[in-house]
């Protein structure tokens, strides 16, 4: 009993500010025994390398800022059991050769990363063999310009079952970048204006991203060499350049993609070398391509998607197809439906000669929307020739599906 | 001159025919935007429209106002008018009556729809001048061909093959060449081809401002970057105007010189 009452009063509060006896986060965080909160006034901290090497909360009041001048790393996590929350971390050091972050947790469990204001970040969070992290309602940005010279928003490597909700992720180079991260969820983040890509698996399996958005990068999500991720309710827009992706799938395997909205990409989504993925109810409106796919891709399932005003709905190059196409509304489909149950009564061939011809010699898009290509578009159609025979919708649908 | 611009185009007037064809642009724009719901696919879908018909319109009335005016014309020749203001004004009644139709055709849908408050005025604008250039040029060239041919049947087929030749069998051309020569860059050619042909001009001017440009991928970069600046406008634009007068003054060489 003495000995719980005891540990209950050690918890206790740090304050630290500008003008008290204790005027620096490091200070503070040496003075305080494990399990006790830090708690940081208003005012700016000129301080960098700060290490938490024991279980602390670390609670920073409106207005607290923490400025590493550029110099490096500006916290390190190596504990289990932290929480960082309310500070607002500017000017984080940039670097060649050391990755240096706004705030570095390495090898750890139980973290927590909340309400955290990130500006003029190289790296955001550098997340490194640590697992059970919450990264929540953070907001970060930088000042990305090249590819070469720029830092993640989010950096995750050689972690498990990380959350990471609610974050704005803006003007760096990966949005959110996940290396060997497995059973991990990606929810309602807000990823734009990121040089690379908003989100971007590599060698990750078993996680799920949903409700997410992602406007003008680079490429809105690159998922790589995955296995089963679920993909849900997540909004593509406007990732338009003469590079640029809305989803870009290399080498994954068993993905659910469904419910979400691919507008105004200049590729909606690129998908090479990936099979058993199932595409369901997305809807891809006004993107220069609606799907590409190169290399092998099989046994993929296309259901119930709805395919607007694309300027090539299905691209294709090869003539083998095993991937199935049911029940999708193509705006192009110009079929008639005599019993009215809503479902076509023609068979419609999503891909166009055209796009065939545009993937063999590139230079040929120029001549996209011209007569000629709609008449040889036309004639592919009634008896394919270089199109894959049966890549085909046998039901498509007359509306939207809601 | 004005005189006879004046005439042919009330001529025009009387006969319905530019009432029909104005009525025609009308409808479909009209069509166009309800069905559409947005004014850029609306343009987008028009071009294909205008890229084709304008031509084709410009074309067939050409042959045809041509040999239909042709006693009309003689009468006039024994006037003492000079050649040049008889068959340039004829020419440019016709092109202008054309485009009038077009224009208006065109224009007031769009501006009840509410184009003045909407971003893309600057595309139709481009849309609107690249039909009327179309015009210009191609009622040009019809009259050239009918010059040349006393023989309406003949007059009429040469007439129908030019216009064959530039709105399909040139890009049929270009794509098999682009795609015998796949393994050497294509870029300039592929650019200098399109200038060539004012009908692909036109669609690549229009696409541009669209902002496909960023599907053309890199061939699109390229693109922008010629048609993005002063110099690659101002040439496609002289190019354009190039287009629209050489006719005329060729019909101006041969009429002067024909024996009627």
């Amino acid at each position: 009993m003495t000995i719980f009452i005891t540990s209950l009063c050690v918890q206790a509060q740090i304050t630290v500010c500008t003008t008290c006896t204790i005027s620096s986060i490091q200070q503070g965080i040496d003075l305080a025994t494990a399990y006790d909160t830090v708690f940081v006034e208003e005012g700016v901290y000129f301080e960098y390398n700060i290490a938490i090497g024991k279980p602390l909360t670390i609670l920073g009041e409106n207005g607290a800022i923490i400025d590493g001048q550029k110099q490096g790393t500006i916290l390190k996590v190596q504990t289990t059991n932290a929480t960082i929350s309310g500070l607002t971390l500017r000017h984080v050091g940039l670097s060649h050769t050391e990755e240096y972050a706004a705030v570095h947790v390495s090898n750890t469990k139980h973290f927590t990363l909340n309400r955290l204001t990130v500006e003029d970040a190289f790296f955001g969070f550098l997340i490194e063999g640590s697992s059970k992290g919450r990264i929540t309602n953070n907001k970060l940005s930088g000042e990305s310009e090249m590819e070469f010279y720029s830092g993640n928003g989010i950096h995750a490597w050689k972690s498990k079952e990380l959350v990471i909700t609610e974050n704005e992720i803006r003007n760096l180079r990966d949005g959110i970048y996940l290396e060997f991260v497995d059973n991990s969820e990606v929810v309602n983040n807000l990823s734009e204006n990121n040089i690379r890509y908003g989100l971007h698996f590599m060698f990750s399996n078993n996680n799920a991203y949903s409700n997410n958005t992602f406007t003008k990068n680079g490429a809105g999500v690159a998922v790589m060499f995955s296995k089963f991720i679920e993909m849900k309710d997540n909004h593509f827009l406007n990732n338009w350049g003469t590079a640029s992706f809305g989803l870009l799938l290399k080498e994954i395997y068993d993905a659910e993609i469904t419910g979400n909205t691919f507008d105004e990409n200049t590729v909606a989504i690129a998908v090479e070398g990936s099979s058993r993925i199932t595409y369901q109810h997305n809807k891809l409106s006004a993107n220069g391509w609606g799907v590409k796919m190169s290399g092998g891709c099989y046994s993929n399932k296309f259901l119930s998607n709805a395919f607007s005003n694309n300027s090539f709905d299905v691209s294709f190059n090869s003539r083998l197809n095993d991937n199935e196409f049911t029940g999708n509304y193509w705006s192009t489909y110009s079929g008639y439906d005599l019993n009215k149950d809503g479902i076509g009564d023609v068979p419609h061939r999503p891909v166009k000669l055209f796009s065939y011809v545009v993937n063999k010699t590139p230079e040929s898009i120029v001549l996209l929307r011209s007569f000629f290509v709609d008449l040889i578009n036309f004639t592919e159609n009634v008896a394919p020739v270089f199109t894959p025979v049966d890549l085909i919708d046998n039901s498509p649908l007359m509306r939207v599906p809601s | 001159m004005l005189n006879i611009i004046r005439y042919t185009f009330y001529d025009l007037l009387r006969s319905r025919w530019s009432i029909f064809y104005m009525l025609f642009f009308m409808l479909t724009s009209t069509a166009l935007l309800f069905l559409s719901n947005d004014l850029s696919s609306a343009i987008i879908s028009l071009m294909n429209i205008l890229l084709i018909l304008a031509p084709l319109v410009g074309t067939i009335f050409g042959v045809i106002f041509y040999y239909n005016s042709s006693d009309f014309t003689e009468l006039l020749l024994a006037h003492p008018l000079k050649r040049s203001t008889i068959f340039l004004g004829q020419l440019y009644g016709l092109c202008i009556s054309l485009s009038l139709s077009l224009v208006l055709g065109l224009g007031i849908p769009f501006l009840f729809y509410g184009l003045l408050y909407s971003d893309a005025i600057f595309d139709f604008l481009i849309l609107l001048v690249d039909g009327v250039v179309l015009t210009f040029i191609f009622v040009g060239l019809a009259y050239i061909i009918a010059l040349k041919n006393d023989n309406k049947v003949k007059g009429f087929g040469y007439a129908l093959l030019m216009w064959l030749i530039f709105a399909i069998l040139y890009d049929g051309m270009l794509l098999v060449i682009m795609m015998q020569f796949q393994d050497y860059p294509l870029d300039t050619f592929s650019l200098v081809s399109t200038v060539l042909n004012p009908i692909d001009l036109s669609r690549i001017l229009i696409l541009l401002k669209l902002d496909i440009s960023a599907l053309l991928g890199y061939t699109g970069a390229l693109y922008q970057k010629f048609f993005g600046t002063v110099v690659g406008i101002s040439i496609s634009f002289t190019l354009l105007a190039i287009w629209s007068l050489l006719p005329s003054g060729l019909v101006l060489r041969i009429a002067t010189s024909k024996d009627f």
